[in-house]
């Protein structure tokens, strides 16, 4: 999977060469909007603050306490049959429901198994891959007053379904 | 539902640690882990600066712009309930791009907006329309060109490449949004069958 590393490796580095010669172009006071930019990404990290404090206290207890063995155990021979490591399983559960439990659930993934391990890999482009169908939903039918969703929540989760199911063969596949 | 699973972990969990008699690791644990979080969101700070930083300069520059008139013939096709011009197209298109960015926080009201105009094409009724359950379908798929915080958390791991997870969530994140749009119209002509009947 040569052509994919290589991607990985200059997608980012020719975006931000791409974006600034551009705003050059364009006279953009690159520099005053990249600040104007950036302050809101201390937002951002400040803001998520107490739902990852939340997520991973929880998950620890959960986990310190033998409850996460116990019930991965559980599941355990069912999933590895079908090639999902046990361990991602709780992150593909909450992944629809709250992005930010999903990003505790993940860094504690990675924090345990190591962030180049195949399950950190795992985790990390299935949080990546997926979105949270609840939360959009909830927010986007709840601003214009939509009361029937209709299909709307079978079509949300089945979506999250394959992505969850493309990340798995796509990492399996790749690494 | 996201308030009785955190619940619902807490309690299990201490109910495990006094059957286990694992209290000493769960006391640990907490004030363990709540430091973590802490410290793991500060080391979020700077590629999230960097990250929108960098995307203000898109914005201001037009550049966002540029490419949803570039992806305009593609999303037409998805909504053909859309007329061509109408300020809803627009929306959805800035709203799709601002994902693909990772622009969260961007795309929440150009998403809320574009609901707006759904419903008001749809008479506004309060009922999802087909173009809003299209639009869902894509947003919830979500195409993701650079997934920022990953990334960022990656990082703050000590990972050896950060950012190799790039080209594979593109690839799973493309595969997903293909199916998305899959789904969505099955589930279309099933409803329309049903109707004629």
């Amino acid at each position: 999977m040569q052509w994919l590393s290589l991607l990985s490796l200059w997608m980012i580095p020719v975006l931000i060469a791409f974006i600034l010669l551009y705003s050059i172009w364009k006279r953009v006071p690159s520099y005053e909007s990249f600040v104007e930019g950036g302050k809101e990404g201390i937002k951002i990290a400040f803001s998520i603050i107490p739902y990852l404090v939340g997520m991973l206290v929880a998950i620890t207890v959960f986990r310190a306490s033998g409850a996460m063995d116990f019930f991965v155990n559980l599941t355990k021979p069912l999933l590895s049959a079908i090639g999902v490591p046990a361990e991602v399983v709780p992150l593909a559960l909450i992944r629809p429901i709250s992005g930010n439990a999903a990003l505790g659930m993940m860094s504690d993934i990675i924090s345990t198994h190591g962030a180049d391990s195949y399950v950190g890999r795992l985790a990390s482009v299935l949080q990546g891959s997926t979105d949270t169908t609840f939360y959009v939903l909830t927010v986007y039918f709840g601003a214009v007053g939509i009361k029937k969703m209709g299909d709307a929540l079978k079509v949300g989760l089945l979506a999250d379904l394959v992505g969850i199911a493309a990340a798995i063969i796509v990492v399996a596949w790749i690494f | 539902m996201v308030n009785y699973i955190w619940v619902g972990m807490t309690i299990i969990g201490l109910i495990f640690a006094a059957v286990n008699g694992k209290m000493k690791e769960v006391n640990e644990a907490i004030f363990h882990s709540a430091n973590e979080a802490v410290t793991l969101c500060i080391g979020l700070i700077s590629i999230l600066v960097f990250w929108l930083g960098i995307m203000k300069i898109a914005q201001d520059s037009g550049l966002l712009e540029k490419m949803s008139s570039f992806f305009r013939p593609l999303v037409q096709r998805l909504f053909p309930e859309v007329p061509p011009g109408h300020p809803a197209m627009g929306y959805i298109l800035s709203n799709m791009i601002a994902n693909m960015f990772g622009l969260g926080n961007a795309a929440t009201p150009l998403g809320i907006k574009a609901m707006e105009q759904l419903k008001e094409l749809n008479g506004g009724k309060p009922v999802a329309s087909r173009s809003m359950i299209t639009f869902l379908a894509i947003n919830t798929s979500s195409l993701t060109l650079i997934p920022t915080t990953v990334i960022a958390i990656r990082m703050n791991y000590g990972s050896a490449s950060p950012t190799e997870i790039v080209g594979p969530t593109l690839f799973a994140t493309f595969i997903s949004a293909i199916f998305a749009i899959f789904i969505d119209r099955y589930f279309y002509y099933r409803r329309s069958r049903k109707e004629v009947k």
